[in-house]
């Protein structure tokens, strides 16, 4: 793209940090109703916020890929009262590990031909791996974007990528030689698993989408506290698996 | 070339439930058991242990417990005339693989049939006339009664601890326990778990609507208990990661916790993991197995195992694949009707519902999926079918929600799935909600079976079973009655917003459903009509004993593992108490 003339690397990085500055900012300031009462009762034991976080290295992803991988996330979850961005909470990070593993190489899965176009009730039919999947619709994705927007999608500003990522949704994006949909639902599940697995995975950040829901994380056990807390709500710090590890 | 081994009295294919308990059952009885396991091995203390076990993504979305599908799978499609194509990876329903199989992952759901479930082919006759049943159903009775297999039900609860409270103890009905249950020799080995604020709510409206709420039975031990292998299970944590996952407090029971240390301690035991059964080998002219060849996939070497007694113990996939690549049983033609393996095959009927509640905090997240307040008013021939245009039914439950954070969220229809509407309406129902389940039996219809796919292979070059199977007229009409009366349940616990979910008109293979799959190989008193007869001693070969939800005429209203291994213990008491005795066919049809 001759009109980038900044890189995208450090062009997002600066994105980056700002908007988690904001972000931690306005969650520690304005926390809303749903959040307040955990935001509270964890005040004391909660560490201090989290420091800027530092650049991933990218293990499967692109830069390209990232750039578009990150302007999704925040698109699909954004920085607000609930929770900072998609990406701030590691969910760009998550993806790029994923994509990386053996899951996202196609580990588990049968990929034996020949390959025919099924029916809607016979699954995912294609040769591709989930890296594969991603790679090849990212840039289908970039093609359409530039096609009809004049730009990459993560070029475009916050209220066209809403319109562009609904348009996927809904089908109406018409990649070339790439399922629109078929490539929005992956996306969605996969920043969604990103945003509520544990820690470790490199998303859920400082345990955001967590918080967001009040999940309380990994009990040791509840036998104690099950019928206490019938209909009565449970407001702790949430623990992950690092935390007991 | 393969490597000729030295002959045992019993091989095993498969170390999930079935295997376990005949292979426990046989070394009892003195035989020397080789149990031959494709998978790993899983040991509790090792494989189940906090943290790890805690962990969605793992275990519940990259589903670490499952079959691996890059060796095995199956082609689906709905119908005949289709193109079946794989399964790339599992969704519908998820087998489990290594020692211990699905028994390990499942959500511990324990019932049994009713009695009439049994017979249900001339208990539908009798009460509205044999012309009533419709000619594409293929539904048949059982070669066994319930009070037949009563004993080895109680048998299979005290190995696993069920927690529950009957309604019927040796024909006594018990308030506050399942009334419509057959009579029960025994009391449940444990206590009910502690009810869900929403399964007290649903049994609530349920019993002020006049039906007969009662707890789930639940292989989930309520407290410690020494089971009949003399291992002492732990009581449940309530700890909320419990379906697809492995339980490390030893409450929720599998093969690995029941029976396995047991056996494992067992010198006439021999445990072969990593060990893949390509063939039962047939002597036809014999009407007998000879053994089995499996791969070791450790070192690629090929072995024959010579055996006496060949216990067939895979899931119903590969139950029916080993019968049709051996020429076992005449293999189902769908064209003519006629052949018996791949026959009948059926599945679980599942809809259900969801509901919302402003002011009530659910705490999803504590419990155990399976623990719930249920009825069962509405199931086989608990009510009446005169005019209603279908047979079947199944219980209706109300779960404690058990909401993980990435597969379980709800939200009301229309929702938007992302962005910060999305993030406002998540974190405001995400504690809020709850779940409602109908396990619609599946009556076995003549277009629904299993054959050996033309097309595609699995790793050591053999067909995969394909699978037809479309949900029938007859199944969509019960289960479209059933939501209706859910729907009363759930509008009578007045919650701010409430969703039905009804099956799609086509089955997919793609969102779980349930692991039900069940037929294939099925169970019954003649040989034109079933692979196996009464004791599941196959009716081609006399010392190949086939087991699991294979061998089910059709599927009830009920999860079916509490059956599957009943039927596992009903079919080792035959083998040690007959055939050892006498090898030869134990039934002359």
């Amino acid at each position: 793209m001759a009109e980038e003339t900044i890189p995208r690397r450090k062009f997002l990085l600066g994105a980056g940090i700002a908007s988690t500055a904001v972000a931690t900012g306005l969650s520690q300031a304005e926390p809303t109703a749903a959040a307040a009462a955990q935001a509270l009762a964890s005040a004391a034991a909660a560490p201090a916020a989290p420091a800027a976080p530092q650049p991933e290295p990218l293990l499967a992803l692109n830069e390209t890929e990232h750039a578009f991988i990150v302007a999704a996330v925040d698109t699909l979850i954004p920085a607000d009262d609930l929770s900072p961005s998609g990406s701030d909470c590691g969910v760009a990070t998550f993806i790029d590990r994923q994509l990386a593993s053996a899951w996202g190489g196609g580990a588990k899965m049968y990929r034996a031909g020949p390959f025919r176009k099924g029916k809607p009730e016979q699954g995912y039919q294609l040769a591709l791996t989930p890296a594969e999947f991603f790679s090849a619709g990212i840039a289908a994705a970039n093609a359409w974007s530039r096609k009809t927007y004049g730009h990459d999608f993560d070029r475009l500003n916050p209220d066209i990528r809403v319109a562009a990522l609904k348009a996927m949704q809904e089908g109406r994006a018409e990649f070339a030689d790439f399922s629109s949909p078929a490539f929005f639902a992956r996306l969605l599940a996969i920043a969604m698993e990103g945003f509520f697995s544990d820690p470790i995975y490199g998303g859920n950040r400082n345990k955001a989408g967590w918080r967001m829901i009040g999940f309380p994380g990994l009990p040791a056990t509840y036998i104690n506290l099950y019928e206490e807390y019938r209909d009565k709500p449970y407001i702790v710090e949430p623990r992950s698996i690092a935390d007991f590890s | 070339m393969a490597i000729t081994l030295k002959e045992v009295d019993a091989v095993v294919v498969g170390m999930g439930w079935t295997g376990a308990i005949l292979a426990r059952e046989l070394t009892k009885a003195g035989l020397q058991v080789v149990g031959l396991e494709r998978g790993q091995d899983r040991v509790p203390g090792e494989d189940f242990i906090l943290p790890a076990v805690r962990d969605e993504l793992r275990y519940s979305q990259r589903l670490e417990l499952m079959m691996d599908n890059s060796t095995d799978t199956l082609t689906f499609r709905n119908r005949p005339s289709e193109q079946a194509l794989p399964v790339r990876r599992i969704g519908a329903f998820l087998p489990g693989e290594g020692v211990g199989g699905s028994g390990i992952h499942w959500g511990g759901l324990h019932w049994r049939f009713l009695p009439a479930d049994f017979r249900i082919r001339s208990a539908i006759a009798e009460r509205y006339g044999a012309k009533a049943i419709p000619d594409d159903m293929t539904i048949q009775d059982w070669p066994v009664s319930f009070d037949e297999i009563e004993p080895y039900y109680d048998r299979f609860d005290k190995l696993c601890g069920v927690s529950g409270q009957a309604g019927n103890l040796r024909g006594v009905r018990i308030e506050g326990g399942n009334i419509f249950e057959g009579p029960r020799g025994d009391h449940y080995p444990n206590k009910p778990l502690v009810a869900s604020s929403a399964g007290l709510m649903f049994a609530s409206a349920a019993k002020n609507l006049g039906y007969h709420p009662f707890p789930m039975p639940i292989s989930i031990n309520s407290a410690p208990y020494v089971n009949r292998e003399g291992i002492t299970l732990g009581a449940c944590e309530y700890c909320g990661f419990c379906n697809r996952t492995a339980c490390e407090a030893n409450a929720k029971a599998s093969p690995n916790v029941t029976i396995m240390p047991a056996l494992r301690l067992e010198p006439k035991f021999e445990l072969r993991t990593r060990a893949w059964v390509s063939k039962l080998n047939y002597d036809k002219a014999a009407k007998k197995v000879v053994g089995v060849t499996y791969t070791d996939l450790r070192t690629g070497d090929e072995y024959e195992q010579p055996a006496g007694i060949v216990v067939l113990a895979s899931y119903v996939f590969g139950n029916v694949q080993h019968l049709l690549l051996a020429g076992i049983g005449e293999p189902y033609d769908h064209a003519t009707g006629k052949g018996v393996v791949g026959r009948n095959y059926a599945y679980q009927f599942e809809a259900g519902a969801q509901a919302f509640f402003a002011d009530k905090h659910m705490n999803s997240y504590m419990g155990s999926a399976a623990n719930g307040m249920c009825i069962d008013d509405f199931n086989g021939e608990n009510f009446d079918h005169a005019g209603l245009g279908f047979f079947g039914g199944g219980y209706f439950s109300c779960n404690t929600p058990s909401a993980p954070p990435i597969g379980g969220r709800m939200l009301p229809h229309g929702t938007p799935l992302w962005g910060s509407e999305w993030k406002r309406a998540t974190a405001k129902w995400y504690n809020h909600a709850c779940r409602f389940g109908t396990e619609g039996s599946v009556y076995a219809n003549r277009d629904n079976y299993l054959d050996l796919d033309p097309t595609y292979k699995d790793a050591l070059g053999r067909p995969l079973i394909r699978l037809t199977y479309n949900g029938t007229d007859n199944d969509h009409k019960m289960s479209r009655y059933l939501l209706g009366k859910l729907e009363r349940i759930v509008k009578a616990m007045s919650p701010t917003h409430y969703q039905m979910e009804p099956r799609p008109k086509n089955f997919t293979i793609v969102p779980y459903q349930s692991t039900h799959n069940t037929g294939g190989t099925v169970m019954g008193a003649d040989p034109k009509a079933s692979v196996v007869n009464r004791y599941l001693q196959a009716w081609d070969a006399h010392n190949l004993f086939v087991e699991g939800a294979s061998v089910f005429p059709q599927q009830h209203g009920y999860n079916p593992t509490g059956t599957v291994g009943a039927l596992a213990y009903w079919s080792a008491q035959a083998i040690t108490t007959q055939y050892l005795k006498s090898p030869g066919p134990l039934v002359h049809a």
